[in-house]
């Protein structure tokens, strides 16, 4: 084991792996956190908690990470590097295992310019893939990027993203695979709602053998509205909602249940695909739904390791 | 070169309002190719000036000059008796032409008439594009000769973040992804598997990072410097 946590038991034992987002709150309140725990623990293996997501300032990811890991929960404490430098980075680490965490999700963020501080400047000091073999090397060579000593333990479970649905297509089986020659454990993948586009991204990432080096989890995101489906399609970089889709919720007398329906599809041609390793539900400002959606999909009860 | 916008001109009537005699100084480089700060731009300006201070019922002369280059000493010589009557200099230069005029005139101050925007070319009459970054350690033999550092938002040295967006950068519909151009130039020139190499943690220390920069060209300043020691 590299770090002991319970996401890396359950998809090392080969158990199909549910994790969850969850939102930190544009405020102080711990029970924001703690309540959607509460909502969460049964149905998930591990719980994100998003770095100031599209560059909006909320509660930090390690504090919400320590919440959730004093309710006895498995946190993934994600990290960008839109907001720190390789000093504020190790050092957050290092805090971060000193408190408990154990699972650190890798990503760039989004660019700073569509946030609530859209004047800020951002840091980028490193990259994503950088970040990944940084924790690397701190995890396996117990050092820090200029080469000196960190003493103690470093245990880590290092996750990165990966979207296959960006252009150009050929490119993101590379860059996946960078990642993973970079260290990362295990993939989060953006959100499917193309499931033919994501089989053939697939087939090229077993193709290079890489599903047999690295965990993917494939994102999901439950569809609340026509506006959100329409938002979704046309205006977030890198999601690609079908119209099929955008039509079948519009056409819809119940549009929520309409949109588990095409989440609980999409799950189901998830579990087919060979090398996917599990799901990553990412329902923003509906964490209620999951249970549903977790119970629906069979995925029940989640493995006590 | 380097490309500049001129500031709004209510900023530059805050700036120059309270002196009595203000020269407008344009630079006749960079900065009156991309039509900003050239003796052309000073010389409107100046009279642009000149109206709203009657306008505002203000006695204030304003005049304008140019020289060839405000970041070498010989070209400030000639003028530079005439620059010192003035009790205020809206420069028109770079930002290095307002820093090194400083340094150089006395106590009058001198304000910048422009924002130096960046290093760019003109791809069209009208049109200026951010090309690098002047980072201090080029990468561009591993890119194609398109650079991540300054036409990537993130500055991303391994490939495109989640966000591209048919070739568009996730910031902006008008701006290219520059590892979209990266990656289709370096596919037709068969060199596209050496993005595939995993590029460690760059040395900022070479670009703005690292505190003001210096160039000392031993082989120049020597002699100089033994040249002054012999007369003296």
């Amino acid at each position: 084991m590299k770090s002991g946590s319970n996401l890396e038991k359950v998809l090392e034992g080969g158990h199909f792996a549910v994790t969850a987002e969850v939102g930190p709150p544009k405020g102080t309140s711990a029970s924001v956190i703690q309540k959607k725990g509460d909502l969460l623990k049964s149905y998930c293996d591990a719980m994100n908690v998003t770095d100031n997501q599209t560059a909006i300032v909320r509660m930090s990811s390690l504090s919400g990470c320590v919440i959730l890991k004093e309710m006895g929960l498995d946190p993934v404490m994600q990290m960008v590097v839109r907001d720190r430098n390789r000093i504020a980075i190790q050092s957050d680490i290092l805090g971060a295992i000193a408190l408990g965490i154990r699972n650190v999700l890798c990503l760039s963020g989004d660019s700073q310019r569509f946030g609530n501080h859209p004047t800020a400047k951002g840091v980028y000091d490193i990259d994503s893939i950088q970040l990944v073999q940084t924790l690397k090397t701190m995890r396996d060579e117990k050092k820090f990027l200029c080469g000196e000593t960190i003493s103690g333990e470093v245990p880590l479970f290092i996750g990165a993203v990966e979207n296959p649905f960006a252009d150009p297509f050929e490119y993101r089986v590379t860059r996946l695979a960078k990642k993973v020659k970079a260290g990362a454990d295990f993939i989060q993948t953006q959100a499917v709602f193309d499931v033919r586009k994501f089989t053939q991204w697939m087939e090229i990432v077993r193709n290079q053998g890489l599903d047999k080096q690295v965990h993917i989890l494939a994102g999901v995101i439950p569809i609340k509205s026509v506006g959100m489906a329409r938002y979704m399609r046309d205006n977030v970089s890198g999601v690609s909602v079908p119209n099929e889709v955008v039509s079948r919720l519009e056409d819809a007398k119940n549009v929520k249940e309409e949109g588990v329906q095409i989440t609980l599809e999409v799950i189901e041609q998830l579990k087919e695909i060979d090398g996917i390793h599990g799901i990553h539900i990412m329902a923003v400002a509906w964490e209620d739904i999951v249970p549903g959606i977790v119970e629906r999909a069979g995925l029940l009860p989640r493995p006590i390791l | 070169m380097i490309v500049g916008r001129q500031k709004p001109f209510e900023e530059i009537w805050g700036m120059i309002k309270n002196f009595k005699k203000v020269l407008v100084f344009g630079c006749n480089t960079c900065v009156a190719i991309c039509h900003a700060g050239g003796g052309k731009e000073a010389e409107i300006l100046a009279s642009m000036l000149r109206m709203k201070a009657s306008q505002e019922g203000m006695a204030i002369e304003v005049k304008h000059a140019a020289i060839e280059r405000h970041c070498e000493p010989e070209f400030f010589e000639p003028v530079m008796d005439d620059v010192r009557t003035f009790d205020g200099v809206l420069s028109l230069a770079c930002g290095v032409g307002v820093n090194f005029l400083s340094e150089r005139i006395g106590n009058i101050p001198v304000y910048p008439g422009i924002n130096t925007e960046f290093y760019g070319a003109v791809p069209k009459a009208g049109i200026f594009t951010e090309l690098c970054a002047g980072c201090g350690d080029c990468i561009l033999h591993l890119t194609g000769g398109i650079c991540p550092i300054a036409r990537c938002a993130k500055s991303l040295m391994n490939g495109p973040c989640g966000g591209t967006n048919n070739g568009k950068c996730e910031i902006s519909q008008d701006v290219d992804c520059a590892w979209y151009l990266i990656l289709e130039r370096m596919k037709k020139l068969n060199t596209i598997e050496r993005l595939s190499e995993i590029k460690p943690p760059r040395d900022w220390s070479t670009g703005l990072y690292g505190g003001p920069r210096r160039i000392v060209l031993e082989h120049i300043v020597e002699p100089e410097v033994q040249e002054e020691r012999n007369e003296s």
